[in-house]
């Protein structure tokens, strides 16, 4: 018993949690923070919103196309949806299968090596990508779209997706596909970090079952991981519906059409970036009324992520 | 619907560290027995050693022969899923899949592995399976619900209802009470003792008349000092462990001298 003279310390007038200065400092910090977050939004929303309103009301003859804004900015919304949607039917079901292989099949050694392959391709900036695309991709798919093009010639729908095939291969599919390589690695690096917490209690319990890896894969780490897959798709179609730099320098624009291999097809922020510099007055009000519209799109896109997520709230590994 | 198994000079390693040296042992079928000894000594090593799930970890592996009925576990040609669809086990810490209701819990054995089953056999084995491990009635109205929504011990019944459901000739269970309180407990122990009339039962325990309680047969393991392989002590009916055990080790343990 060590021996002590001051008397034990009172609960009461041991001073007040409130008053200890880092408590309080940090409290207003964060909630700064969270408050400058939410005025910037409304800043940005209110300023989109401010310099578009002049296009939107704009008779078709003010406005550069000839047509009213909405004429104008649906083909380019549906492009920029096709290209995106290309890039994240391709890239999610890659990205899964090499998260996976990282997470689940590669000795420790090589699913290293794989994870810093990707984290390179993380790295690399989109012009570099846009470039490939435009110089070295495109060119290349141009025998492949040539043989899609013949092979579904006549067969419904198909016909029209793979219609007369572009020359120079700087298409939609094109813009797509470098989309697709470029947010492989957000998706993967995401899925693997989900996959690698699925609780080994869950994997050692479906084994102990009697099941195959696949089968205990199915049953314990894709269940546990579905939220978290659905928000890196939403990660990675946000950074393809937003992608500037790439789809500019990929795709030659031109009208709206089904044909994914042929000429034609732009997307919003690329006719943003080829336009916007020499734009002015209600031209300029155009271009940003078409910003406004991509933003609500993500919007969409991410709320509808959000109220997937939360469907199945109840039955997620969480508790 | 239970086995013999025999364990032949049994090494057990993580890496190159040797967890477990030397074990060889018969265990019966149609009875219970307890593994006990000291944290660390390899209870859970072995126990996992004996459906093959020692192996799932990088680097684990096992020598020597463990035999079920006389098969080799271990044979090359044996695939281990099949191994472990014939011992099932339950864990430490009770383990529902949380993505899946009460119902599919019991199923998941069916499930997971892609086996069809009529609804009706299907409703047929989820109630035999839960009345089997008592708790049935604590849950028929409320099957659909997540299984991670029930008591720590309802979970562990759980659990052993889905071990039930895919008819394994043997069950392993690690310390299947230490997350558990004394009701959950002795419902867990009912249950074992039930359980013996079908299948061959091991069990891990540190609590002592828990053995005594529920096991016809222990085995004792114990460890030289850290870093040195666990090894099998003694083994041998229940009572007579408890009473007049031959190595003075177990006796020290028993009686609680131990260290
Ligand atoms: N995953 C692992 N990797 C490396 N060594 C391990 C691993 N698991 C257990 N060991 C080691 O193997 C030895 C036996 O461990 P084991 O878990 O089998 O003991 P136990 O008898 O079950 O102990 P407890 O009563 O505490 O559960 C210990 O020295 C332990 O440190
Ligand atoms: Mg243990």
């Amino acid at each position: 018993m060590a021996q002590t003279t001051t008397p034990p310390p009172s609960l009461l007038g041991a001073g007040d949690a409130r008053g200890r200065f880092g408590d309080s400092f940090f409290r207003v910090l964060t909630l700064a923070a969270g408050v400058l977050i939410f005025v910037i939004l409304a800043l940005v929303s209110l300023y989109l919103i401010l310099e578009s309103l002049p296009a939107i009301g704009a008779s078709p003859e003010e406005l550069s196309a000839g047509v009213p804004f909405w004429q104008y900015v649906l083909p380019l919304a549906l492009g920029t949806l096709m290209a995106s949607a290309i890039a994240i039917l391709l890239s999610t079901p890659v990205s899964i299968a090499v998260a996976l292989f990282i997470s689940h099949y590669a000795p420790a050694r090589v699913s290293k090596t794989v994870g810093y392959v990707i984290d390179i391709l993380a790295a690399i900036p989109s012009v570099v990508f846009g470039a490939w695309g435009m110089t070295t991709l495109g060119p290349a798919l141009v025998p492949v779209y040539e043989w899609l093009s013949r092979a579904s010639a006549g067969v419904p729908g198909l016909s029209l997706v793979f219609g007369t095939p572009s020359t120079t291969g700087r298409t939609l599919l094109t813009a797509g596909i470098v989309l697709a390589i470029m947010i492989l690695p957000i998706i993967t690096s995401q899925c693997r970090e989900i996959f690698i917490q699925t609780p080994r209690l869950h994997e050692e319990a479906a084994l102990a079952l009697g099941s195959t890896k696949w089968d205990m894969i199915k049953a314990t780490v894709f269940p546990f991981a579905r939220n978290g897959i659905v928000s890196a798709v939403m990660l990675g179609l946000g950074r393809a519906l937003g992608e500037t730099m790439a789809v500019t320098l990929v795709l030659a624009p031109g009208a709206l059409t089904a044909n994914l291999i042929g000429v034609g097809n732009k997307t919003i922020p690329a006719e943003i970036a080829l336009n916007y510099p020499e734009a002015f007055g209600l031209r300029q009000s155009e271009l940003i009324a078409a910003g406004l519209i991509l933003f609500v799109i993500t919007l969409a896109v991410n709320m509808v992520a959000r109220w997937i997520v939360s469907r199945y709230a109840e039955f997620s590994g969480a508790n | 619907m239970s086995k013999r198994i025999e364990a032949h000079d049994v090494d057990i390693f993580y890496g190159k560290f040797k967890a477990v040296e030397g074990v060889s042992m018969t265990i019966e079928p149609r009875n219970v027995t307890a593994f006990i000894g000291p944290s660390g000594c390899g209870k859970t090593t072995f126990l996992r050693s004996i459906n093959r799930m020692h192996e799932v970890l990088p680097g684990a592996h096992v020598t020597g022969r463990i035999t079920l009925d006389g098969d080799n576990i271990y044979d090359p040609g044996v695939d281990p899923v099949t191994v472990r669809s014939m011992v099932g086990m339950v864990f430490q810490r009770p383990n529902p899949f949380p993505t899946m209701s009460i119902r599919d819990n019991v199923l998941a054995g069916y499930k997971i592995n892609g086996k069809k089953m009529s609804k009706s056999d299907a409703d047929d084995l989820v109630e035999q399976s839960l009345r089997g491990a008592n708790l049935w009635e604590e849950v028929k109205d409320r099957l659909d619900r997540p299984g991670s929504g029930l008591s720590g011990g309802q979970q562990q019944r759980l659990c052993i209802a889905r071990t039930v459901a895919v008819h394994p000739q043997v069950i392993l269970m690690d310390e299947p009470c230490s997350a558990l309180d004394p009701i959950s407990t002795l419902a867990i122990e009912d249950l074992i003792r039930e359980l013996k009339e079908d299948y061959t039962i091991v069990i891990v325990t540190h609590n002592m008349q828990q053995a005594a309680r529920v096991s016809d047969t222990t085995a004792f393991f114990n460890i030289e000092g850290t870093g040195k392989p666990g090894k099998l002590i003694e083994m041998g009916p229940t009572e007579k462990i408890f009473s007049t055990p031959e190595v003075q080790a177990t006796e020290d343990y028993i009686t609680g001298r131990f260290g």
